[in-house]
């Protein structure tokens, strides 16, 4: 009898904790059920960009349909094709029209806001380039919601990890927003397959938003190299190098020694020794290679912001003191002029 | 259109950029007591470049600079260095110090919303992002609210006309791209934008008799809503220095052996 009475209490402790499991795991349930994800895709000239690459990636991790969007002059046939094929997106969603064509946010967040709301969609993903960088926030606030930005890893569905203060601090953040939108950081999300899958293409809904800013000209560094944030092996240069002669003469052929992207420290992008888009740092890209090779930089906690999630970190550098050192894993002290040649030499004779 | 340039610049008061955030024990945040404290660097640009544009007296006259801080009473000393670097008035929004960051870009932008309804501004300079959260949205979500044109991450601003007509050289992936709008505009500085000056000691003491006026986020209509809530903020992995090698065959060696060549 004694045993029979604690028994039904048990259950009946039980029977009260039962019903919030049960609501719980209906919740989360729910949740994975109805999570759909948009990742919008970056494209230009009818080619998929590198930052396309980190959404789909992303939104693949947060498990749920992932749905891609394009829009642009003709993009249905060129890079809505080319997303189609991305191992695990189930639906291409296009939007063809020259307006898009330049990505300009005033008539692209609302075209996105008009598709997102058609789609129902719970999250928004963007790589954290140029093109997500000022579109995404632009949409988050015609959405009132909170943007959480650049992040670098998925803890679930609403929890999210990214670098503050130049990366010197990671923070994990949660997000109570009923649509998440997120830009992601390329070197942290580069697994996604551009083979095997075969999602079909529709057509999205377009608002006509009119364009209130005109593209006049873009001037893009051409380059034959790899493209620096993506690239497996980054060789970079800093203040050490004296003259863009001189960064030239040292950079180029060792980069092209081991087939790298050329980087550079902000002295030596202000110096005016190379082009601003290869700064590297908090306020310049984020790189994480197989190889960093930095040359004649000092190592400011701005510059290390952006390359040190690299596989092996190689310095040169004259000062035997530099901070650079206490962050790379081999580290070389002696006159670059004298050294790098020396090291490019070796490597392209081996 | 416009008679004049009416700018406003939002100002943040940030750790300064040349020191290492400690994080704290509780790990819910960065230590920021007693810590140097100075501008965003980015809004340096920023107010530099409206001081310019009324020193360049190009095709339209900037009528006012309004600097706009908000934060905890310290955020007074941010603005008087705005107004010493030339801004003519600022407004000091109230908002209690605490350890989460402060406003979230979203409450910011809402804010800056109704202080441009408010203020009749017609161009907006804002930093590309502050180096603490280094988030980078409140610019673009102003100029969504506002249904103004925006530009991100200038390096060259210029008024074209009269009439309001600006063209902006921005930085893009891979290099830069110019585009024309007209005012009202929202525009984000990067770094490459200007060289700030350092304020004069007589601007410095001028600047002691420019008006700063204390505000509320409730004058503008706007509650400190937080929709992201912080979990823990961590230490990041820390490397270990490899140590290092004599020569060239040893910088070599060292890297077959880490795989990277």
């Amino acid at each position: 009898m004694v045993f029979a009475a604690r028994t039904s209490v048990l259950r009946a402790a039980r029977a009260q904790f039962t019903p919030t499991r049960a609501a719980f795991a209906f919740n989360q349930s729910a949740l994975a059920r109805l999570l759909s994800t948009l990742a919008v895709l970056e494209q230009r000239d009818g080619k998929l960009q590198g930052s396309s690459v980190s959404a789909i990636a992303a939104a693949l991790k947060l498990g749920g349909p992932v749905t891609a969007f394009v829009a642009g002059a003709g993009v249905k046939a060129t890079s809505a094709a080319e997303a189609a094929k991305y191992k695990g997106v189930e639906k291409v969603v296009a939007v063809e029209s020259e307006a898009y064509e330049k990505g300009l946010p005033e008539n692209y967040a609302p075209l996105l806001v008009e598709n997102i709301k058609k789609g129902e969609y719970t999250h928004i993903i963007a790589g954290h380039g140029a093109f997500g960088k000022s579109l995404l926030p632009r949409v988050a606030a015609l959405l009132d919601v909170q943007q959480v930005s650049d992040i670098t890893a998925i803890e679930s569905e609403d929890t999210f990890v990214r670098p503050i203060y130049a990366g010197n601090a990671i923070l994990t953040v949660q997000s109570t927003d009923p649509i998440k939108v997120i830009t992601v950081r390329g070197t942290a999300f580069q697994d996604a397959e551009p083979t095997g899958g075969s999602a079909s293409v529709t057509d999205g809904a377009d608002p006509n938003a009119p364009a209130q800013t005109e593209w006049v000209s873009e001037e893009l560094s051409k380059s034959e190299r790899p493209d620096l944030a993506t690239a497996s092996r980054v060789v970079s240069g800093g203040r050490g190098l004296k003259s863009k002669e001189e960064f030239d003469r040292i950079m180029v052929p060792l980069a092209d020694s081991l087939g790298a992207a050329i980087g550079a420290s902000r002295a030596a992008v202000d110096s005016g020794f190379a082009d601003n888009s290869l700064q590297v740092g908090q306020t310049g890209k984020n790189v994480a290679p197989q190889l960093y090779l930095s040359v004649g930089i000092s190592g400011a906690i701005q510059h290390l912001a952006g390359m040190k999630d690299s596989k092996v970190i190689a310095a040169i550098n004259k000062d035997a003191d530099a901070p650079i050192f206490q962050v790379a894993d081999v580290g070389l002290v002696g006159d670059l002029f004298e050294k790098v040649p020396e090291l490019a030499e070796k490597v392209k004779s081996a | 259109m416009a008679s004049g340039l009416r700018i406003l610049v939002p100002v943040k008061r940030v750790i300064d950029y040349a020191i290492k955030p400690r994080i704290n024990k509780a790990q819910t945040g960065v230590e920021t007591a007693g810590v140097k404290h100075s501008l965003n660097p980015f809004d340096e640009l920023s107010v530099e470049e409206a001081v310019r544009l009324r020193e360049r007296k190009g095709p339209l006259k900037v009528d006012n600079i309004l600097a706009l801080s908000a934060g905890g009473p310290k955020c007074a000393d941010t603005l008087r260095t705005a107004m010493a670097m030339g801004a003519d008035r600022a407004f000091h929004i109230d908002v209690p110090d605490s350890n989460d960051g402060g406003l979230e870009p979203l409450t910011v932008a809402k804010t800056l919303r109704a202080v441009v309804e408010k203020e009749n501004i017609n161009l907006v300079l804002l930093g590309k992002q502050a180096i603490d959260g280094d988030q980078g949205q409140t610019g673009q979500m102003l100029a969504g609210l506002l249904g103004w044109p925006q530009a991100t991450q200038a390096s060259k601003v210029d008024v074209k006309d009269d009439q309001g007509t600006v063209e902006i050289t921005h930085e893009v992936d891979g290099g830069v791209e110019t585009l024309k709008a007209k005012l009202p505009l929202v525009i984000t500085t990067d770094l490459r934008l200007n060289e700030p000056r350092y304020a004069s000691l007589p601007n410095i003491m001028k600047a002691k008799k420019k008006p700063l006026e204390k505000k509320t986020l409730a004058d503008f209509g706007v509650e400190d809503k937080k929709r992201l809530k912080t979990l823990k903020v961590t230490e990041p992995p820390t490397r270990q220095g490899g140590g290092k090698v004599e020569d060239v065959d040893g910088l070599i060696g060292k890297l077959k052996e880490l795989g990277a060549l």
